[in-house]
């Protein structure tokens, strides 16, 4: 099977894209994360919802990966972080989750589902802030890229192979999910 | 018992994750791509621009490295928009609505209040998206699921500002 070939067609790409972000939505919206009360009970630390829908799509997608990484059937798409990148870029996200309480998928999940506040509020502050992004980006490069992580990947930190440092991940959002249950979150 | 399903209200989120996860080995195995929505608000800002300029914009080197045009992931979160009304309309849930419940109970539920701090909010998370070089959905989800050191790091900041957030504004 060339399924590999597919990847360079660039309209069965988009149908597919459409056809993925279709299933994404569905799941998104079935899981209840396209409700601010939802991901604003999250942050205010009440409702579980969204950590479960986080980590139950690592777990089952990380096994997955892994295996048909193994075959090599994938190629992992990783991307590099360094201090100025990911820790400040990660917290002015996070400032923009706790007043918007949507993401930028959930935002065009909510949509989808009538909330207008996602669409004036959420979306087209999504789309300027990109932009403003885009127009500083020149003069960002050298907050970019101070320190950057030396080790792309978790289990390099804990030298231990793939598999292993996955066994112990697995167990670990296990135990997660099994305290959450015990506490009725 | 599948026509049921899709006509529930809600999923157990452990249910709809593993969803997400299952759909995760398809964009990878599929179109070489992991789940990932902010660079589609990027590409829009982008082909906004040009069409504003007559494409000088596109001279920005940061839409050189993304060139803003349709592509994968932007039909990706068109699909999300039409994947959670199609989901509403089934389960019936589908209505408009301008302020959520939590938020109306503790700023009121005046449309303009809501539209300016979710607009204020938007405008941040876009920039430290691109900034973080991914979202709770390249970084939480396809980004964890490949062990990246940066997801896991973004991931916590995300939801260190979140909750750090959250928290002042509901309590001030």
């Amino acid at each position: 099977m060339n399924y590999k070939a597919l990847h360079k067609k660039g309209t069965v790409q988009l149908l597919l894209g459409l056809l993925m972000g279709i299933i994404f939505g569905f799941l998104l919206q079935k899981g209840g994360v396209t409700e601010y009360d939802v991901i604003i009970g999250q942050l205010l630390l009440y409702d579980f919802t969204v950590l479960k829908v986080i980590f139950s799509a690592v777990l089952v997608g990380m096994v997955g990966l892994y295996i048909l990484h193994h075959f090599d059937l994938i190629t992992y798409h990783i991307i590099k972080g360094s201090v100025g990148a990911t820790v400040i870029g990660g917290l002015i996200f996070g400032i923009g989750f706790g007043l918007l309480g949507y993401c930028p998928g959930t935002a065009a999940g909510a949509l989808g589902q009538g909330w207008l506040d996602a669409l004036f509020g959420g979306i087209i502050g999504l789309i300027i802030g990109t932009g403003i992004f885009a127009a500083l980006y020149p003069r960002l490069l050298f907050i970019l890229n101070y320190r950057e992580f030396t080790k792309p990947t978790l289990y390099e930190w804990f030298r231990v192979k793939p598999c292993i440092f996955i066994c112990f991940y697995a167990a670990g959002i296990l135990v997660f999910f099994y305290l959450l249950e015990m506490a009725g979150l | 018992m599948i026509i049921e399903l899709i006509t529930m209200q809600q999923w157990s989120p452990y249910l709809a994750g593993a969803g997400i996860g299952i759909l995760a080995w398809f964009t990878f195995l599929l179109s070489d791509k992991g789940l990932g929505c902010s660079t589609s608000y990027l590409k829009t800002c982008g082909m906004v621009e040009s069409g504003l300029t007559r494409g000088r914009s596109r001279e920005k080197l940061y839409y050189k490295e993304f060139i803003p045009s349709v592509d994968w992931q932007w039909m990706l979160v068109i699909g999300i928009i039409i994947g959670a009304f199609i989901s509403s309309i089934l389960s019936g849930t589908f209505r408009l609505g301008i302020v959520p419940e939590t938020f109306g109970a503790r700023f009121g539920f005046d449309p303009v209040i809501r539209f300016i701090i979710a607009f204020i909010g938007g405008v941040l998370m876009g920039l430290g998206a691109r900034w973080a070089r991914g979202c709770t959905s390249g970084h939480g989800i396809s980004g964890n699921m490949q062990l990246s050191t940066a997801s896991l790091v973004a991931s916590v900041c995300f939801f260190a500002g979140g909750i750090g957030t959250a928290l002042i504004i509901y309590s001030l």
